[in-house]
This record gives structure tokens, C-alpha cells and sequence, in this order.
């Protein structure tokens, strides 16, 4: 196995390209490491994007925010006003591991993994996320709900390599939550993950997205249960329907964790209480 | 096999180390700092744990070549010569230990906790820990010593 450390994305692309074998870009390597301990993935070689100027910065771009592929989750909840616009997305991927693994784990990483129970996809994919993909042929912005195709599966081509995450302008009256079930208070992985980001005009919901996570192959953007709750100030009608059209959309396996038909209740449940604390943000 | 040069409780330090090895590897076996543990390898139980410029990670989940130009932190650059840093006299005092393979790693992830907030809350401490794993004592005996601790560094401050 080769180390490189390039210090452009320019030679990041040119050095997995020109990879015969398998590669693998290493961000905060929390997966990666793991993986390669496991021998579950045994790359001939590791790009390490960290090196890269720009990776870490969070900067302000039409009035939201692009987050560098290995901002860690330390940094990223250390940005008060990030966190002030989409306190969903932060919190989300604060959820994850242990403070050792906030000190390295990134959106970009997790996004990458393809985990269907990844903390901070949801939050992203409800927040209208985009990634920023660089290859060969330049680069493309992807909704964050494109880049999962499957359990640790992604859309990428050889070759490409996500940069940055682009959180959109929040905006004024909008608000978003993330909420997931685990049986435990901490150190685990999703049972279930509901997200919701919203904005409201006057009392009614004006537009809104809902993710679940963790109850279907990838992290689902389910458009029925934003429909359910559009131009509502979510009365107990428009929650059940948001709850039913939620629970509706799951396609969930059955395993330690939890069953179908619990995963399949929970989301609903979430989605609703994720729902109204997005409403109360967006209320301020 | 790569070079690297990185500083390791404030001294310059060289090593050279296969891509696969981890810091925690090369800690261990190449600059023989047997503080940090290795309990689960993969993230979960934080008995490796280190930091990279001032930021608690778990080094089986760092990659030695990473610690290229980075200032690394381990629990043999607590104390001060003989003298032990009251985080660690606080452990002895409350028998925060019984086997002692966590302590390592609970230690540099408190010295941690207590430079980010000197004073934190029994839930902020039990939190911040929850990524370091002890089977013997319960952890009640880690906490108390840790608020003591930091009772104590507030009012020495």
C-alpha cells in the first residue's frame, strides 16, 4: 500500500487515476481505518486529501456555507454561525462516535461511506445539501441524495473525489432538526434517523424537506411527508399524514437493531418530532 | 516505507514507518511510548488515546504517516518530570482505576476536556468520556475524580 499526501485535488485526481488497483481517499479516516484493519477493503493506495490548502476552512458562499471535505466534526461545531443557521446538520453529525472520532470524522466521510444509517446524511439531504465532485473532466455540484446508490455504495466515478459540502442560504423563517433512534444515550449507530428542514411563512409551512435515514438501502428524501405538511402550521392532520407518508416510504431490513415493522413505526414518529422542532427553530 | 518528522510531547521527533502502520503502532512499537493502549482498534473503546494538535483522537484511527509537521500529545507529556499533573494525583486519590488499561486514555481525554471547560457539568464530563471504555470500576470513581480535578485546576488557576 502507497501513502500520498498531494497538495492540490488536481494531483489527488491524477494520482487515483492513474491507480491501477484499488484506492481510497482518506479524509478523517474513521471508516477508512477501520476498513483497513478489518481487511475488508485492501487499497495499493491511500490519498490522503488532508494536506490539501482549503480542506479545513468553512467559508461563506451566497449566503450559506461551503465546508472543506476534512472539516472535522470538532470544527464544524466550533462555527457558531453555521450551527446558528442549520443547527440540524450540526447536531446530526455531533451524533456521531465518541469525542476522539468528532476530533477526525467529516461530512464529506460519511457521506462517502454510504451507510444508510449515517448520522449527518439526512440532516444534509433535508437542508438541500449539494457536494462539489472533482474528476478528470472538472467538476460537478451532486445533491447530496445522488451521491448514495446503495449500502456503502456511491455514485462517484473512478477517479472522482468530493471536495466540499455546500449547505444552502438558510434564509430568513426556516429552521431544520434531526432526531434517531438508539437504544442507548450514546456511541451507537441509527435504528432510526428522521430529518426535517423547513421555512414558514407566517404560521403556515411555505416549503420543507424530510429525510429518514437507516430504513431503506440509501438515506430516502421522501417529497409525500414534505407535501403532508406544506401549507400547514402542523395541525394533528397534517402530523399524522406526515407521520403516515414517512412511515409509508420505508423499506428497511430487520436485524440487531431493530425489526421492520419497528423501524418502519419509529420513522413516522421522528419525522414528526423532528417536524415540530424544526418549526419551533424556523418560529426563532 | 516513509519518513516522518513530527513532534511528540513538545520534542522533535523522527520515525519511519510502513504506510500501513498506525500512529498508535508506531508509538508503541518504534518510540516505545506504552502509555497508549490498544484496546478495540477501531475506534470504540479510546484507550489510544492521543492529540494532533490539541485535539483528542484515537490514534489506532491515525495513520503514522499523518503525524507528519503535527504536534502530538501523549499521557508520558502530562506529568512534569516526577511530579504528576493533578488530573493524575486526582485518580490516585478517588481510585479512578483498577487494571488501569483505560487510564491512559481517559487522562489525556480529560486534560482535554478541562482546556476546552474548566468547568463542566457531571453530564458534559460523562459525555465527553463516553468514548473511553473502562470494564472494572464503573466509571462514578472517574467522574468524581475528574470534577475534583477540575475544582481543584479552577481555584490553582
Amino acid at each position: 500500500m502507497q501513502y500520498q499526501a498531494p497538495d492540490s485535488f488536481d494531483a489527488a485526481v491524477t494520482l487515483l487515476n492513474a491507480e491501477q488497483g484499488m484506492a481510497r481517499v482518506l479524509a478523517g479516516g474513521t471508516d477508512v481505518l477501520v476498513q483497513l484493519r478489518a481487511g475488508t477493503v485492501e487499497p495499493d493506495l491511500i490519498v490522503d486529501i488532508k494536506r490539501i490548502p482549503g480542506v479545513h476552512d468553512i467559508t461563506a458562499e451566497d449566503g450559506g456555507w461551503r465546508i472543506g471535505a476534512a472539516v472535522s466534526g470538532v470544527e464544524l461545531n466550533a462555527h457558531a454561525d453555521l450551527c446558528a443557521d442549520w443547527p440540524g446538520v450540526a447536531e446530526a453529525h455531533d451524533l456521531i462516535g465518541s469525542t476522539q472520532v468528532q476530533g477526525r470524522a467529516t461530512l464529506t466521510g460519511n457521506l462517502c461511506t454510504a451507510s444508510p444509517a449515517a448520522d449527518s446524511v439526512p440532516a444534509m439531504v433535508a437542508a438541500g445539501a449539494t457536494a462539489r465532485v472533482q474528476g478528470s473532466n472538472g467538476t460537478r455540484d451532486v445533491a447530496v441524495e445522488a451521491v448514495g446508490t446503495g449500502p456503502f455504495k456511491v455514485s462517484l466515478a473512478q477517479g472522482e473525489v468530493i471536495t466540499s459540502i455546500f449547505l444552502p442560504a438558510r434564509g430568513a423563517n426556516g429552521g431544520d432538526a434531526y432526531l434517531r433512534f438508539i437504544p442507548r444515550t450514546e456511541m451507537d449507530i441509527a435504528v432510526v434517523g428522521a430529518a426535517v428542514s423547513l421555512t414558514l411563512d407566517g404560521d403556515k409551512v411555505a416549503s420543507a424537506r424530510v429525510s429518514l435515514g437507516a430504513v431503506a438501502p440509501t438515506v430516502l428524501l421522501v417529497e409525500g411527508a414534505a407535501n403532508a405538511i406544506i401549507g400547514t402550521s402542523l395541525d394533528d392532520a397534517a402530523m399524522d399524514k406526515l407521520a403516515a407518508t414517512a412511515s409509508a416510504a420505508c423499506n428497511p431490513i430487520s436485524d440487531k437493531r431493530g425489526t421492520v415493522e419497528f423501524r418502519t413505526k419509529i420513522a413516522g414518529v421522528l419525522a414528526k418530532r423532528a417536524a415540530k422542532i424544526a418549526y419551533d427553530r424556523a418560529k426563532g | 516505507m516513509i519518513h516522518v518528522t513530527t513532534t511528540i510531547n513538545g520534542d522533535e521527533t523522527e520515525f519511519v514507518c510502513d504506510p500501513r502502520e498506525t500512529l498508535l503502532d508506531v508509538l508503541r512499537d518504534r518510540l516505545s511510548l506504552t502509555g497508549a493502549k490498544e484496546g478495540c482498534g477501531t475506534g470504540d473503546c479510546g484507550a489510544c488515546s492521543v492529540t494532533v494538535d490539541g485535539t483528542v483522537v484515537c490514534s489506532c484511527l491515525v495513520l503514522g504517516a499523518e503525524a507528519e509537521g503535527k504536534e502530538i500529545g501523549t499521557v508520558e507529556g502530562i506529568a512534569t518530570g516526577e511530579d504528576l499533573h493533578p488530573i493524575q494525583q486526582k485518580f490516585l486519590d478517588h481510585a479512578a482505576l483498577q487494571c488501569g488499561i483505560c487510564t491512559p486514555g481517559i487522562l489525556v481525554a480529560t486534560k482535554a476536556l478541562l482546556e476546552k471547560h474548566p468547568d463542566p457539568t457531571e453530564t458534559q464530563v460523562r459525555y465527553w468520556l463516553a468514548g473511553n471504555l473502562c470494564r472494572c470500576t464503573g466509571y462514578d470513581k472517574i467522574i468524581r475524580a475528574v470534577m475534583d480535578a477540575a475544582k481543584d485546576m479552577r481555584s490553582a488557576a
